[in-house]
Order: structure tokens, then sequence, then C-alpha cells
């Protein structure tokens, strides 16, 4: 038995046809669909979570696929996978390692084998292991029978046929099969874990109305998995897997990418500013443009530019008219963006970026996740050009992150970067649904009183200028890239004007740290051996690995910054209390190097560059051999 | 007067009122000065408030002008002048928005988005001063400098064919494109009161006299003594004459352009509003001295701007919704699931 076993006893449950099979409580599952990027992967997996999502398990995804549409099929290149981890407590990554591996094809099973737990639930299509798709896949013997698969529960099932059967009776043809065998694997999944189809008909029967052809092969292929795995004893038990204890509350499943979008939307309606969101298509920020776009009904505006300089600068031009402006993109788009961001740190005008970071350098890995723009969101433009930098650490974080970047970059008049990752904004988790009451009130008035304006005098508490836009009579004013003279704005060249303004604008994103709230910190908040310090989408992996080594009576504690910059004023002294601090994250060492930099602090870096999010048993190794090194 | 913001009711502006208090920084006998005085001169004509216009530029000597013009301004960075005005557009359509570029600002680094403000049709005015050379870095050549000029980056001569700024804007599907001269204030005048009044993306080449780098370049044609004969002014609805003692005209022997005796047959009557740009192209194709320079609007076409058909889309989804969509609903999403 591979899923985490809960202490219960098995119990007797019926199946569809009266037959009895027993349930085995489990407390966590990981699965993982795998096929070829045709294969239809993210879909199944996508509506395995609906439907785990409505049953109240707690869970969290991964998906994970090749950046090229279709890859040639069959080959490694081509596979493409969808974690899900799911469970009757409270989690918080989509597992180190998947439980169940369905492999739709030898490549599949060859990409993603050396992840899968040993004594696993490994279900295969038998079908595709010809010998065809075993030599695109590198393999020499056919693993099926060669004996290599014996440390894992192998399943086989001619899963093409059998979809080419079911489908064949209700369509007189089976050219429709190849598209609806992950609907069959899907099948089999939801009688495995004893969760009912019925979710994911509905959602057939919606998204094929016009075509009853389809729904009738989608829905065949989905019950014929089902019934398979009822009927043909190829389990010796199915699971279910007990709701999870959750606070009392409103659910929905929640990706960061949506969320992101959500908190761009709800922060133009508590700011009162009318939204402008331009943005160049770019994975893995493109899901916030596509999510945004058809919602016009909210007063959206959105713009595809020509390019990500124009995506930024038109954003200047919309928050110079009064707009609150918005962009996503990702590394290579941040790197044209650079001269646009220092303008709106010139003319101190608000702009939110949202960056879903991504592999790199150059094109790099774009369906990859990493951290590594850090430091270019904090240095990356010419002059001393400092802005605020923010980082959601769940995907249901992102929506509320998203609103404090609005009330950064609205109250302080600048730009402001929002570091999501690929992981975080494809990633999947129940979300508990704020009411609108619990909203912060962030509302923005454009200045219009002529008396005593000039366009650089400043709020004396935050330092921001006034925001004064098009249409405001009497308030006509020029602004521009040049340096600005102090309070008059006009341009200048004056040496101590320069040194002025430089400073006021570092002051002014400093001033920042006066309206955040004292930092938590997970554990100990008095002290302790070792602080692990993280920031954002590496949250979940910390937070478990943390509590695995507390519950094993180490004095761990966890410190997860959402402010990059400024830091929170009570970081220094934080670190301080620890004896030792040890800094994960998907880069080489950017927070870190700030953290060593800006409290000399002796941090050390646990960091991975793979593409991949951090294991909790990578963090957790990570922690103990902080613990045992030598100081 | 139609298109580029509201009109004021009553109140009644001057020249004055649109020059700024800032001390205007172009060399002495630069061409810019007689365009910020035509503009000048124009905007109080427009019955618009001077709180709706906005002047946004790029890098370059002509980028100076928005400090000089007592509207709301922005002088940004290089090239980006045309997104920069998109963005402002879309946020407020009330605003009348003039971008001024040159040719190494629109046409260099920002070629890109020149193109594509005049294909989305942005209700804009552009002017784009072209004067062959980039004058602000002191002297190099430019997209617009002619093959083989000797400049400091070119000491033998640049090794680059020329891009045409009017054939750029009329393939690029502006839907009005003109061309004047500084050193002609009463035609530049009367082209930017063309533009203003356009609705949709107005584009208009100003051949621009940089004197201390490029002095005379336009003169072959735009001298006083010799325009006459050199430069076709186009006027629509009128057959394209020009010389003043040996009037001439313009025909087409297939697609190619040919001077033709005046009155004779064949000869072009000026339609600046034909759907079809090819004539429209033409025109722009001719250049001193094989032809004489033609100044005036090329094209003038009605479109539907960007920022109405963006508001439309809005508009139209909240009708269809029945209202403007709840927040609340939203967040909630289509499936959520309560614990108790």
């Amino acid at each position: 038995m591979t899923p985490e076993r809960a202490a219960n006893r098995p119990m007797e449950h019926p199946t569809q046809d009266g037959k009895k099979l027993p349930v085995e409580p489990v407390d966590r599952v990981t699965i993982r669909f795998a096929g070829d990027s045709g294969d239809g992967m993210q879909l199944a997996g996508t509506q395995f979570t609906d439907t785990t999502a409505l049953l109240g398990n707690d869970l969290a995804t991964f998906p994970d696929y090749p950046a090229e549409i279709r890859a040639p099929a069959g080959t490694l290149a081509g596979v493409s996978a969808f974690q899900i981890s799911f469970s009757s407590y409270d989690i918080h990554t989509p597992g180190d390692q998947p439980s169940v591996l369905v492999a739709m094809n030898p490549a599949a099973l060859k990409v993603n084998l050396p992840d899968l737990e040993e004594g696993g639930i490994l279900l295969v299509d038998a079908d595709t292991f010809t010998q065809g798709n075993l030599s695109k896949a590198g393999y020499a013997k056919n693993p099926l029978t060669d004996g290599s698969l014996a440390g894992y529960r192998v399943i086989q099932v001619p899963i093409t046929r059998l979809t080419t059967n079911a489908v064949t009776e209700v369509s007189g043809g089976g050219s429709m099969a190849a598209q609806s065998r992950n609907l069959f694997s899907l099948g089999i999944m939801y009688w495995l874990f004893d969760r009912d189809p019925i979710h994911t008909i509905r959602w057939i029967e919606g998204k094929f109305k016009n075509n009853p052809d389809l729904v009738a092969v989608n829905r065949a292929a989905l019950q014929a998995g089902y019934n398979y795995a009822a009927t043909a004893e190829i389990f010796t038990s199915h699971y279910s897997i007990k709701k999870a204890a959750t606070p009392p509350g409103t659910y929905r499943k929640i990706s960061g990418n949506e969320a992101t979008a959500l908190g761009i939307i709800t922060a133009g309606k508590l700011t009162g500013l009318p939204l402008f969101y331009g943005a160049y298509p770019i994975t893995p920020a493109s899901d916030i443009l596509h999510a945004l776009a058809p919602l016009k009904n909210y007063g959206v505006l959105t713009f595809q530019a020509e390019d990500e300089i124009a995506a930024i600068t038109a954003c200047v031009g919309a928050s110079f008219g009064g707009a609150l402006a918005v962009c996503a993109t990702a590394g290579p788009g941040l790197a044209l963006k650079g001269e646009g961001i220092g303008l709106a740190v010139m003319v101190e005008l608000p702009v939110i970026i949202a960056m879903i970071q991504r592999s790199g350098p150059s094109t790099g890995m774009p369906t990859k996740s990493e951290q590594s723009d850090l430091l270019m969101a904090l240095y990356g433009r010419n002059g001393e050009a400092p802005a605020a930098v923010v980082a959601p650490s769940t995907p249901g974080d992102c929506f509320w992150t998203m609103i404090e970047a609005g009330r950064i970059a609205t109250t302080y008049m600048t730009p402001t970067f929002f570091l999501s990752d690929g992981y975080l904004g494809n990633g999947v988790e129940p979300w508990a649904i704020p009411s609108l009451e619990e909203l912060p009130d962030i509302r923005v008035t454009h200045r219009s009183d002529p008396e005593g304006y000039t366009p650089y005098v400043r709020d004396p508490r935050t330092l921001a200028r006034p925001w004064a836009i098009p249409g405001t009579p009497g308030l006509e004013h020029r602004i521009g890239g040049l340096e600005k003279n102090d309070i008059t704005g006009t341009v200048s060249y004056d040496p101590t004007n320069h040194q002025r303004m430089v400073d006021l604008r570092a002051q002014k994103i400093a001033r920042i740290a006066d309206s955040l709230p004292p930092s938590q910190v997970d554990g100990d908040s008095q002290g302790g051996d070792l602080l692990v310090v993280g920031w954002g989408s590496t949250y979940g992996a910390i937070t478990s690995a943390v509590e695995r080594a507390r519950s094993e009576g180490r004095s761990v504690s966890h410190l997860h910054l959402r402010h990059l910059n400024p830091l929170p004023r009570d970081v220094g002294e934080i670190l301080g209390r620890f004896d030792k601090v040890l800094v994960p994250e998907l880069n080489t060492g950017q927070l870190r190097m700030l953290l060593r930099a800006n409290y000399l602090v002796d941090a050390k870096g646990l960091n991975k560059v793979t593409g991949r999010p951090f294991m909790i048993r990578e963090v957790y190794r990570g922690i103990i051999s902080a613990l045992e090194g030598t100081r | 007067m139609s298109g580029k913001g509201a009109h004021s009711e009553g109140e009644v502006l001057t020249k004055a009122d649109f020059i700024t208090d800032q001390v205007v920084r172009w060399c002495p006998g630069c061409g810019d000065y007689s365009i910020l005085a035509q503009v000048q001169k124009v905007l109080p004509t427009l019955g618009i408030p001077k709180e709706k216009i906005v002047f946004i530029s790029g890098i370059g000597c002509s980028s100076r002008f928005p400090y000089y013009v007592n509207t709301y301004g922005f002088h940004t960075i290089h090239g980006r002048a045309p997104a920069v005005a998109t963005g402002l557009k879309v946020a407020n359509p009330e605003l009348c928005v003039w971008v001024v570029t040159g040719d190494g600002d629109g046409l260099s680094i920002g070629g890109n988005h020149l193109i594509h403000v005049m294909r989305r049709n942005l209700d804009i005015n552009i002017l784009l001063f072209n004067n062959g050379v980039y004058g602000l870095t002191k002297g190099q050549y430019s997209p617009t400098s002619e093959f083989g000029k000797v400049t400091k980056s070119s000491p033998a001569g640049t090794i680059e064919s020329p891009v045409n700024p009017t054939s750029i804007a009329i393939a690029a599907e502006a839907s009005f494109v003109a061309r004047t001269a500084d050193v002609d204030p009463r035609h530049l005048a009367w082209t930017l009161e063309q533009a203003a009044a356009h609705k949709g993306t107005s584009f208009v080449e100003i051949l621009q006299n940089c004197i201390i780098f490029n002095d005379k370049t336009h003169d072959p044609f735009l001298a006083r003594s010799v325009r006459h004969d050199r430069v076709l002014y186009l006027e629509e609805g009128k057959p394209m004459l020009f010389g003043s003692e040996h009037p001439r005209g313009i025909a087409t022997e297939g697609f190619a352009p040919k001077i033709v005796e005046a009155n004779s047959s064949g000869m072009l009557v000026h339609e600046p509003g034909l759907q079809n740009p090819s004539q429209a192209y033409m025109l722009s194709q001719l250049t001193y001295p094989e032809f004489p320079v033609p100044l005036g609007v090329f094209r003038r076409v009605a479109r539907p701007t960007y920022e109405e058909l963006a508001h439309g889309q809005v508009d139209e989804a909240i009708h269809r919704a029945g209202g403007p969509g709840d927040l609340g609903q939203l967040i909630k999403g289509k499936s959520s699931w309560t614990v108790t």
C-alpha cells in the first residue's frame, strides 16, 4: 500500500454492480498523470482536481508541460504531466513523489518513473508499448516484460483498445477514441479514489453542448474507465480520503494566475480607478491576459501591445491618465521593460509589474519555474532607480499580494513588482473566498486642487508626489525622464538637486516599511537554533519541512518574506535572534545576498535551479545539515 | 471640428495661453521654432480647453516640444511616445493627444510603435519632424538620410537606403497622412488644422531644417525661389498641377507616375479619400529631382478608432450582462463549496 495509510481498518463499500470491494481510508495521495502533450493530461488532471476540490479534500497541483505545443508524438521531449496531491489534512505542496503514476505511453513512463514512490501504483496503457514507441522512448527492451518494474504495483490496461470499443458503441466509429483515452484513465482514477465522475460528466455536457456526438464519446470513455476499474478486478481495493479539516468558510479552487487576475480586478475596484492591463504574450504570464480579457463587464481594458516595451510604456501612459496600470511578464520581458520602468520611477507614477518568473537566462526553459529575477526587479534599471517589490507565497495569496501591490503603488506613487513564478502561477489549491468586507480600503483620489500645486510637492508622510491627471483644469504640467527639480518638477541639471532627488526617491521606497505589520515568525518567535528565510513560491515546501523538523523536536523556525523591497524593519532584529540562518531559493542565492548585504548576517543558501520546485525532503535535509553543520 | 476630445463652451484661448515659462532651447534658426509657433497658433482655434490637450514626445531635439506648450505634457523615452500615447488615450479618450517625434525617434528606435499606433487608429495626432539627421546626439545619419550621406558616423558615406516616412504611414494604414514643411508656415498651420480635425491617427511628416548638422537639406525643392516648380501642392478634388511658369501635371502609365503637360488627358485629380491606398502611396514616392515633392493631405479615410472599439466592447459587455460585473460573484467563481 503506497498512499499514506490512515489508522482505520478497511471497510466494505459496494460498487456500481453490487460487488463489494474494500475501501481503504488513506490520508494523502499524490497522483501524476503523464502522457504525450497531445494526450490531454492537463485536462485529466484539472478534472480530477475540480472533483477533488468539491469533495473537500485539501489539495495542491503541479502542471508540468513542455514549451512545444506538440513535440513529436511519443518522444521524451513531448511528455506532459500533471501532479495532484490531495489529503484529509492541511498540505502545502503537490507532493514530493507521486504514489500513483498514470503513464499513457512508454516515453511518459521513462520520464516519470524515477519519481514514483517505491511500491507505488503504476497504471500504463499497455497498447502503446509497441516496438516503435519503445524505441522512440529509448527503451531497448519492453519494461512491462523485462522485470524492471518489479518494485511497483503495475496495472496494465489496454486503454487504447478499451476506449476504442467504448467509443465505437456510441459513435459508430472509433476515430475519436484517441482523444478520449485520457478520460478512460481518469475514470479508472475516479473509481480507485472513490470519487463520483458526475462533475466531469456535467463538464463534458457543457463543453460540447453543441456536439452531441462528442458528449457521447467522452462520456462513454469516462464511464468505461470507471466501470472497467470497478469490475475487472485490477485493483484489490480502492481508497477514500476524508474531507480535510479546514476552517469553516466557503472555498473554491484557484490557480496562482487566476488569483493574480482576480487580485488585479479587485485592486482596480478597491482603488476606485479605471483598470488598464497592457501586456505582450509570454509564457507563463499569458494566462493572466486570458483571464482578464473576457471580463470586460468589470470595466477591464486589456491592451495586447506590439512588444514588451510598448506594454510597459502604455501602462505608464495610462497611469499618467489616472488609471491603475498593470502588466505581467516573465524574465525576457522584464529585460525589455527596464527603461520603461525607470521612466515610471523618474516620473513617480504607479505601475504594477507582475513577474511570473521562469527559468533563464535568455529564453531559458519557458515552462519551468525559477526565482531568479529578484535582483533584476530590485536593480535591473539604469541609475539609482528604486522600486517596491512584493512576492506572493501560495496560489491563493496571489490575490492578497496583488491588492497589497496596488496599495503600495498608488499610496507611494511608484512602480511595484509582484514576483510570482510558473510553479505558483499554474499551481492550484483550495482557497477561502473572502467577503468584500474583509478587503482593505485603498481608495485613491486624484489631485484636483490647484492651490499650492506643483508636480513634485510631496506628501510629508509618504513622500509621494500628487497624482494630477490630464483633464484637470489648472494643473497643467509637464513631466519626463529628465531629472526633476525638487518640488517644481522642471528640468534640472543642478548637482545638489540631483543628490536630493536620488535621496528622496530612495527614502520614499524605504518609508513603505512604516506601513508594514510586524513580521510573522512560524515557530519560535523568541529565537532558536535555525531560522529558515524564504520568499515566494517556496513557502509550501519550507513550511512542510520546518513542520517536520519541529515535530522531531528541532529548534527551527520559518520567516517568509512578502515584502522584498523595502524589507520589513524588524527583519534584521529577527535574524539576530537565531544562531543560524538558512535561505532556500530557486536561484543561486539572491535573497541570501540581500540579507548578507543588509544585515551582515552569515546566511547560508539552499539553492536549486533545475526548473522544478523544492521537494519537502530537499528542504528538510537542508535544515538538518544546517543544524548539524559547523558554525 | 470633430474628434480630439471635448469642446469647451465659452472660454476663449489665445496663442499666449499655450506658451510656457520655459526658455526654448533649440539652436537659433532651427526649423522647430516655426513648428512650435504654428502649433501654438492653431491650438486656440480648436475649441478644446487646454487641460484636455496633452503633448507626448520621445527623445531628440523635436521631443523637447512638450516643455514649451502650456498644456499637459510628457517627455518620455526614446521611441516610445506612441505607446505612452496609446495608454493615455485608452485610459481617457476625452483627451486631445499630440505625439511629437523625429526621424530618428519615430522611425529608428521607435519604428515598431509608430507602425502599430497607426494601424490601430488611435485618435491622436503624430507630428514627425524630418530633418534627415540625428541632431541631439550631434550629427549621425538617420533612417531618412539619403544614401551615401557623409556624417560623423558615416565618413565614407552611408550604405543604407532611407525610409520614406509618408510611405510608411500609408503602408501602416494610417487613416490620415499628410506632409508639410517648416518653411511654409501657412501650409503648416493648415495641415495641423486638417490633422486635428481628423478622427483617427493623423500622421504629419514635417520637413524640417537642422541648421547645424544638415542645413538646407530640403532646400533643393523647398527654397522659396524654386518651391513653386518643385513642390506639388495636393488639393482635394483638384488636378495635380505644379509649376508657376510652366504648369505640368502628374499622370500614370501603368503603375508608374509620369509628368505630363497641364490639362493633358489622364492627368490625375487628387482624391485623398480613396479607400485603395495605391494612389496615395504612389504620390508619397515622388521625390526630387525626378518629380516634384508633394505636400498636403495624401490620405484621409474614415475608420473606427481603437479607443472607441475598446470602450465599445466594455460597454457592450456591461450592457449584455445587464449591468457592471459583481465583484463578489467574480471572486466566488463558478463552483465553490462550504465547510461548516
